[in-house]
């Protein structure tokens, strides 16, 4: 008896081996392992923060809006046809390469700062950038702080653990050469709450995140953000490394964003555009060239991102300016308007 | 040499070993498979293997360490932070959660109403919330009644409790190594003589005061090091400093973060209530007969506690208490959720957010809490058999 047991168990244990053992390929060269399974599973698997206003939050009934998840609303749109087609997977700061890295999401659009070391290291790589922020200090109006200068030793700086604000945060005060108590919670409302109760005297991360925090206080009014910025964080959507032509179409859905703005497409005027004399307005409503062949996809596959998310500036007023995080562009207007916000052309 | 015994012979013991044999391999071989297939979706996604990491500079700071560490120390230093940082608040948590346990199990037993009754709703109360939420109470809690900075509360000019922490006066010594090595010779010195009025006990039925001796020798020979060893001792006492208008930071102490405060409060008041049961179930197990016959030899009713009812008691206590101290320090890994740099938060969060090397860091991670753990099992297992019944 004993010895059918071990043969079943063997028996079962060399059919798990060999079912395992397809599932470990690796990535396409030509073909988009990642294009493949997002078509046949219906939707784009996007992971977001686990709530910025602005970037990506969700609202009572569970509906997630945000710049960030405008860039995976493009891609489903594009490559679904149904911007809504979109799973969101809520994920902290340090979850949020390995949910990547492992293939639980596909797409990271979640307020995420591009730097060499997260680029050439750890198997991720950056498509663009969707928002430049920098990092920021909030303080107590009353505190009589107005400037980084004011801040002396033995301050307390509150922040959020995994994220390269700490790293900043260091550099910083190092330079200044002031000793500091760093608190670092590994979720932004602990760092709210801990602020707000007194626990730190200054809150530092970037400053579209201090402008959105600062609506969670209980007296937002009482505080303010100090006009220095100690970084430069541009932030972005992150695709797994290795995929090619998925990393393709995520890049060019942003692209194709902030080119129709700069075209003046937007969601209401993108169909009625398909007559237009410019033939790069042309392109970009999929009236001329055949540029969606490139990646697999069909030739309105930028018609559908414009009508259903619309271009950059109707997302940046829709989620940042009209909430009143951050009214003022500054260097996320267009190239042409005075900022920075620059796309090849899409041809 | 004796070869028949390396005869391979199915009818006997070995045809029991062949499935335990091929059970081992076959795990052997999933394992294995696991580690070749990780290592290949690693390779394929561009992402290396491998622990040269822990040399680099880890470049971020830490709040509260128990050594010298700053951003310009390796990511290894930087775990041995989160690690000492995590057996200190378990070390914490246990002392009290050991105290507070037995203290709230014998008083369940009491004759008296109220203070068995407010026992029982002690345990029955937060034994029922879930941690987390009872480490966020007290942090928040804490952290809403506490007064600002240059509002302490003043314990006689030499301490102060404010939202920033609890500040103590700094032991500036001189000589303290005379002093430490007079405290290790105290101890050595207690030790020799509880021996000898064991002897003396034994062998002539002589009982010597040992517990007041002892006493004597732990405090008087440290003492004699201050008197004629030079050795002295000095406090620092914490001082308000003004940053700007209204930011105020007390400098020149000791602080004790509060995110250490709450947390230890919290893991031992949860942890208390489960002791507290282990160490009620363990008196109630003593048989009533043991404790009658003990009065009849004449036993005092501390000599009967001590010598009679806890011996037993402890055999009962012991193994579950053991499971107690085990989860308290493993629940202390909550620890990241209110800022306090345990080895979750400095090493399995910042340094794995900053390396991105998530399989390492989470291996050595659990390795370091299974070996946590076995060390506590291994000296809680030897203090039970140095506890259990000797058969003579």
């Amino acid at each position: 008896m004993k010895s059918i047991k071990t043969w079943i168990l063997v028996g079962f244990a060399s059919l798990l081996l060999v079912a395992c053992g397809q599932g470990g390929g690796g990535a396409g060269s030509k073909k988009s392992k990642t294009l493949e399974n997002t078509k046949k599973a219906g939707f784009v698997k996007c992971g977001v923060s686990q709530g910025l206003p602005g970037f990506s939050n969700a609202d009572a009934s569970g509906n997630w809006t945000g710049i960030d998840v405008d860039v995976c609303r493009a891609v489903a749109a594009a490559v679904l046809g149904d911007a809504d087609k979109v799973k969101y997977t809520p994920l902290s700061a340090k979850e949020r390469f390995t949910a990547l890295t492992s293939g639980e999401i596909d797409v990271l659009a979640r307020n995420t700062t591009w730097t060499l070391s997260r680029d050439a290291d750890i198997g991720l790589t950056f498509v663009g950038v969707n928002f430049y922020d920098g990092q920021g200090f909030m303080v107590r109006k009353a505190s009589g702080i107005n400037s980084v200068n004011d801040f002396k030793d033995g301050i307390s700086a509150c922040t959020n653990t995994g994220t390269t604000t700490e790293l900043n945060m260091r550099d910083f005060f190092n330079s200044k050469n002031i000793k500091y108590e760093p608190i670092a919670f590994e979720k932004a409302d602990e760092v709210v709450q801990a602020y707000d109760a007194g626990r730190c005297d200054t809150y530092t991360t970037d400053k579209s995140g201090l402008a959105a925090q600062r609506t969670k206080l209980s007296n937002p009014d009482e505080h303010k953000v100090l006009p220095e910025t100690i970084s430069k964080e541009p932030l972005g959507p992150v695709v797994r490394q290795g995929d090619s032509v998925w990393e393709d179409i995520v890049r060019w859905s942003l692209n194709t964003m902030i080119e129709a703005e700069e075209y003046g497409v937007n969601s209401s005027n993108a169909s009625s555009l398909k007559e237009s004399d410019n033939p790069a307005i042309k392109r970009l409503v999929g009236a001329e060239g055949e540029l969606g062949a490139a990646f697999g996809l069909d030739n309105e596959w930028s018609l559908r991102i414009i009508e259903q998310v619309g271009n950059y500036g109707e997302s940046y007023k829709k989620h940042i300016a009209d909430t009143g995080i951050l009214p003022n562009r500054g260097p996320n207007e267009l190239w042409t308007k005075g900022g920075i916000l620059y796309v090849p052309p899409a041809r | 040499m004796n070869l028949k015994k390396f005869k391979f012979d199915l009818s006997n013991k070995n045809k029991d070993l062949i499935p335990q044999v091929l059970t081992v391999l076959v795990l052997v071989l999933v394992i294995i498979y696991f580690t070749i297939n990780a290592q290949t979706n690693m390779g394929n996604r561009g992402i290396s293997f491998g622990f040269g990491f822990l040399s680099q500079e880890s470049s971020f700071d830490i709040t509260f360490s128990l050594i010298d560490y700053d951003g310009s120390h390796s990511y290894a230093r930087a775990f041995l932070v989160g690690l000492l940082n995590t057996i200190l608040v378990s070390a914490i948590g246990i002392f009290f959660a050991t105290i507070l346990g037995v203290t709230i199990g014998i008083a369940r037993l009491s004759p008296n109403y109220l203070i068995s009754k407010a026992a029982e709703w002690y345990v029955e109360i937060f034994r029922n919330i879930p941690l987390i939420l009872q480490i966020f109470f007290w942090y928040f809690a804490a952290l809403r009644a506490l007064p600002l900075t240059e509002n302490s509360i003043n314990f006689y000019d030499i301490s102060f409790l404010n939202v920033k922490g609890w500040y103590v006066p700094k032991f500036v010594w001189t000589n303290f190594n005379l002093f430490f090595y007079s405290i290790i010779g105290a101890t050595i010195s207690v030790i020799f003589f509880s021996k000898y009025a064991k002897k003396q006990r034994d062998e002539f039925g002589r009982q010597l005061p040992v517990f007041y001796i002892s006493l004597c020798l732990l405090i008087g020979i440290p003492l004699l090091t201050f008197l004629i060893g030079g050795v002295s001792l000095s406090f620092q006492v914490p001082q308000l400093e003004q940053l700007s208008k209204t930011v105020y930071v007390y400098k020149g102490g000791v602080s004790i973060i509060p995110e250490l405060i709450s947390l230890a409060l919290a893991l031992s008041m949860y942890t208390a209530t489960f002791i507290a049961e282990n160490v009620r179930a363990g008196i109630l197990g003593v048989n009533k007969g043991q404790k009658e016959a003990a009065a009849s030899i004449g036993l005092t009713k501390g000599q009967i506690l001590k010598l009679v009812v806890m011996p037993q008691a402890l055999r009962i206590i012991i193994p579950p208490t053991t499971n107690q101290y085990l989860n308290l320090t493993k629940n202390s890994s909550l620890a990241a959720a209110i800022a306090y740099p345990d080895i979750v938060l400095v090493f399995a969060g910042t340094a794995l957010m900053q390396t991105g090397r998530a399989i390492e860091i989470i291996s050595i991670t659990m390795l370091t809490y299974l070996s946590l753990s076995l060390s506590i099992s291994v000296f809680m297992n030897w203090y039970n058999k140095k506890m259990a019944i000797k058969e003579k």
